[in-house]
C-alpha cells in the first residue's frame, strides 16, 4: 500500500491525485472532497496545525486502514492557511481491488482526519474572529469503528 | 523540555513554543499543565479548564496522566478541528 499525504497552503488537482493512485490491480477509487461551506457571512477559514505531528498522525490513521481492508493507496491532503468559502479544503483518496474496502477506509480515514490530525479552525466573519470548537457528532463518527 | 502551544493556547500564552527545565515535582502531563497555569495571568487562562484541553507527547496523542520526561516534546491545544 502506498501512503501519500501533504499538508498545503496551495490548492490540489483532484485528477492528478487520481491518477497517481492508478495502478494494475486498483478496481476501486473512492474520493472525498470537503469544502468550505459558505453562508452565515463567512468571509474565510483560517487553519493552523501541528507541522510534524500532523503528518505523523494522518500516517498512522492510514496504515490502522491498511490493517482493516486490502488497500492499494492511500492519499490525503489538506490545506492550510486562509480558504475563502467555496473552496477546496481536504482531499482523502483511496484505491483497492474491491469498493466496499474503498469506500469504507476513506469514511474511516475521513472520521480521523476530523477527529486526531492536528488542525485548528478559525472563521472570519466581518471583521471579527473566531476559533471553531470540535464537535460531539464528529467524535460519535469516530468512535463506530472503535 | 520544548513545550508547544496551537491555537487559543497559543493566543492565551502569547508564544508558540518554550523551552522548560522538568522539575522535581512534574511527573505527568496534568503536573505540567498545573505548573504552568501558575506561571501568569495568560498561563492561568490557557491552563484554567484541563477539560477543554488537549495534548501531545513528542507528537502521539496522549491523556493528562502521561508520564513526561526532560526530553520530551510536550504540546497543549484544544481540540482539534480538521477536515
Amino acid at each position: 500500500m502506498t501512503i501519500h499525504i501533504a499538508i498545503q497552503p496551495a490548492p490540489f488537482d483532484l485528477a492528478r491525485e487520481v491518477e497517481a493512485l492508478s495502478r494494475d490491480g486498483v478496481g476501486a477509487l473512492a474520493t472525498f472532497t470537503g469544502y468550505v461551506r459558505a453562508g452565515d457571512g463567512l468571509t474565510a477559514l483560517v487553519l493552523e496545525h501541528y507541522p510534524g505531528m500532523t503528518e505523523r498522525e494522518i500516517a498512522r490513521q492510514a496504515e490502522e486502514a491498511g490493517r482493516r481492508w486490502p488497500l492499494l493507496g492511500v492519499s490525503v491532503i489538506h490545506r492550510v492557511g486562509e480558504l475563502k468559502p467555496g473552496e477546496p479544503i481536504v482531499l482523502v483518496a483511496v484505491a483497492a481491488a474491491h469498493r466496499g474496502d474503498a469506500f469504507a477506509a476513506c469514511e474511516f480515514l475521513m472520521d480521523h482526519v476530523k477527529t486526531k490530525a492536528t488542525f485548528w479552525k478559525q472563521e472570519k466573519r466581518g471583521g471579527a474572529t473566531a476559533w471553531i470548537e470540535a464537535k460531539a457528532s464528529d467524535d460519535k463518527a469516530a468512535e463506530r469503528w472503535k | 523540555m520544548k513545550l508547544l502551544y496551537f491555537a487559543w493556547v497559543r493566543q492565551k500564552v502569547g508564544k508558540s513554543e518554550e523551552t522548560l527545565a522538568l522539575l522535581a515535582d512534574v511527573s505527568t502531563v496534568r503536573d505540567l499543565a498545573e505548573h504552568l497555569r501558575a506561571r501568569g495571568p495568560g498561563y492561568a487562562d490557557a491552563f484554567g479548564d484541563l477539560a477543554r484541553l488537549r495534548a501531545a507527547a513528542n507528537q502521539v496523542h496522549v491523556g493528562f496522566d502521561a508520564p513526561i520526561s526532560d526530553d520530551d516534546e510536550i504540546a497543549f491545544f484544544p481540540p482539534v478541528t480538521g477536515g
